[in-house]
């Protein structure tokens, strides 16, 4: 059974989320299209998870008892491609393909072009599904993965989600489950409270979860966040982080402008000086 | 494709066409599914605050929403991209929209229809929904190929009461009409006579068709073009015209071969005027790129539609 690469220390997680911010803003900026402020929002949750909690062998992507990472926000690519690139499931030089014509990394993630993406995204919602149909399958077979799945609080308007928040309790796969939700508060047309108020701590826990919440963006209250969730509990957990979308580029913090939206040349040097001066 | 100084994108007229709609005393009510800066529904929402709403990313919410609107008598219009609508609300339309009263007044109009919403890629490349939307079956399904065409295409499923479907495009695409265009939902507008062949072609693809006929003129080749923008209901006797008259038919659209515009022709063409036909259309998923470069990586090319032309024509009896 694939391990963690745990105990990864807080700093080193830090540099390394360094490295993904970068990556990210450069992906944006070369493809001219695609969307960094929920990718930027959730470097701290899947830096944590990827080096310290999820069990997994990059050399060998296809081992039926690796833990899985779902990503059910899709269009959270620059950030999903730069931390399996940087946990080495394929090299870092495929990320400057990133949505052209010829490249495996799609502007939405397609399970079969690349090691290491389990689902095919891009369609909001159906990520939770999904992953309890691993964990149904984990269960039959006998085998002790578990899912995490990671979802945007946008995201969280679709009712499908809420279909499989109740099953997995029903089913009892709270040791198999566990959702992230990235709650930067802004989702496609502005701010969450404008286009579709909802509260995910409130709503999970209506649902019969256990509900986890921390500063996003400080990884050790992250990483924290992560290993309570790991904890056997009668409910399954969710780790709310309350995090800022555009987090550690001042211009794109928390604007909702910068959703879906490319960075011009003078702003992805700013925005890289800013990384690495560690803004966030 | 070069991009003529009055490119427009055909999703860019949404909002025009509600505005005038409402300015005609059609009694307006329009929602978006937070794409709103995509489907440009907020800018109707700018000027008729009262009259638009936003549910979030909520397409089955949207559609139910919409539904009993038009049952109190309002025109609702509902705006997402075209592989979410019909996609994720396929059973609201069917049950909540369709199936009502012979079909309650909702118009869908989604926007990013087919490959050319670009970088994207294969999820967000809608090649299903009018296999989808023409399967409801009081609905009327328009694919513009303009700004203006999509602008007035608009007004015109505005103002009827029947459910209706427009789909239209992400880039900024050139002008096929002027001015003087107008658009008569259920006609086919014909864009070059021809005698040899006659070349049916929707959205995009009738700029591509357009250029075929230039090329097969080359070849001392008449080709006939037809802008079919309402696929659903098909002109049908601009088709019988056209078998009668060509001898051959093809058809060009920027979705599947099946359930779409080539769809609609061939049944009208075995049921009156059987003639052979070619169909050019997109058949497989696809992936990332600029929206002209995937029109040549899907084969969407004017040279396609002509060499399709040519094989059609060789099967003349
Ligand atoms: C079913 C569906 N409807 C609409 C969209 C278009 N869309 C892409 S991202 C987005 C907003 C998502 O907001 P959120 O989940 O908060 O993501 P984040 O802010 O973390 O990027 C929307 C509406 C989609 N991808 N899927």
């Amino acid at each position: 059974m694939p391990t963690s690469l745990a105990p990864v220390s807080i700093d080193e997680l830090k540099a390394i989320a360094k490295r993904i911010r970068a990556h990210i803003v450069e992906m944006v900026y070369e493809a001219q299209s695609g969307h960094p402020g929920g990718s930027l929002s959730a470097v701290e949750l899947g830096v944590a998870l990827y080096w310290n909690h999820l069990r997994v062998d990059p050399a060998n992507p296809d081992d039926p008892d690796r833990d899985r990472f779902i990503l059910s926000k899709g269009h959270a690519t620059p950030f999903y491609y730069a931390v399996l690139a940087e946990r080495g499931y394929f090299s870092t030089e495929l990320l400057k393909g990133f949505r052209k014509l010829g490249s495996p990394l799609q502007g939405h993630p397609s399970m079969k072009a690349l090691p290491g993406v389990e689902m095919s995204g891009g369609s909001l919602g159906q990520g939770l599904s999904f992953a309890i149909g691993h964990a149904l399958a984990g269960r039959l077979e006998g085998r002790e993965f578990r899912c995490w799945v990671m979802l945007g609080d946008g995201e969280l308007n679709e009712g499908q989600v809420w279909e499989a928040a109740m099953a997995v309790p029903h089913f009892g796969l709270g040791e198999r489950v566990i959702a992230l939700v990235d709650r930067n508060g802004i989702q496609n047309d502005g701010f969450a409270d404008q286009i579709m108020r909802t509260n995910p701590p409130a709503m999970f826990a209506g649902f019969g979860w256990k509900v986890i919440e921390c500063d996003g963006h400080d990884m050790a209250a992250v990483d924290a966040a992560l290993a309570e969730a790991e904890r056997p509990d009668e409910r399954p957990r969710v780790v709310v982080a309350h995090t800022v979308k555009g987090k550690g580029v001042s211009f794109m913090e928390n604007n909702p402008g910068f959703h879906g939206k490319a960075p011009t040349r003078e702003q992805v040097e700013l925005a890289l000086t800013e990384i690495a001066e560690g803004l966030a | 494709m070069t991009q003529a100084a009055s490119a427009a994108a055909t999703r860019e007229a949404y909002p025009y066409a509600l505005i005038e709609l409402v300015e005609q005393g059609v009694d307006v009510v329009a929602i978006d599914a937070d794409l709103s800066v995509s489907t440009m529904g907020y800018q109707f929402g700018e000027k008729y605050p009262e009259r638009w709403y936003t549910v979030g990313v909520a397409e089955q919410n949207m559609v139910g929403i919409a539904a009993g609107l038009a049952a109190c008598g309002k025109t609702a219009f509902i705006a997402s991209f075209a592989v979410f609508l019909p996609g994720r609300c396929f059973d609201q339309l069917r049950t909540s929209v369709a199936q009502p009263r012979g079909g309650l007044n909702v118009k869908c109009v989604a926007s990013h229809g087919g490959i050319t919403v670009g970088e994207d890629g294969m999820s967000a490349q809608a090649i299903e929904d009018l296999a989808l939307a023409t399967s409801l079956v009081p609905f009327d399904v328009v694919v513009p190929a303009d700004f203006e065409s999509a602008k007035q295409a608009i007004v015109a499923v505005g103002k009827t009461t029947r459910p209706a479907y427009v789909r239209t495009g992400r880039p900024k695409v050139p002008a096929v009409y002027g001015p003087d265009y107008r658009f008569e939902l259920g006609k086919a507008t014909v864009l070059r006579t021809g005698t040899d062949v006659t070349l049916v072609a929707c959205g995009v693809m009738v700029r591509a068709a357009l250029e075929a006929a230039e090329l097969l003129a080359g070849e001392g080749v008449s080709a006939r073009v037809l802008d079919m923008a309402t696929v659903k209901p098909v002109d049908r006797e601009s088709v019988i015209a056209a078998a009668r008259e060509t001898g051959a038919v093809v058809t060009a659209e920027e979705h599947q071969t099946t359930g779409g515009l080539g769809t609609a022709v061939a049944r009208v063409l075995a049921e009156t005027v059987p003639v052979p036909m070619s169909f050019v259309g997109v058949d497989r998923y696809g992936t990332s790129g600029k929206w002209d470069e995937l029109l040549t990586y899907f084969d969407l090319t004017p040279a396609r539609v002509a060499a399709a032309a040519r094989e059609a024509i060789s099967r003349k009896r």
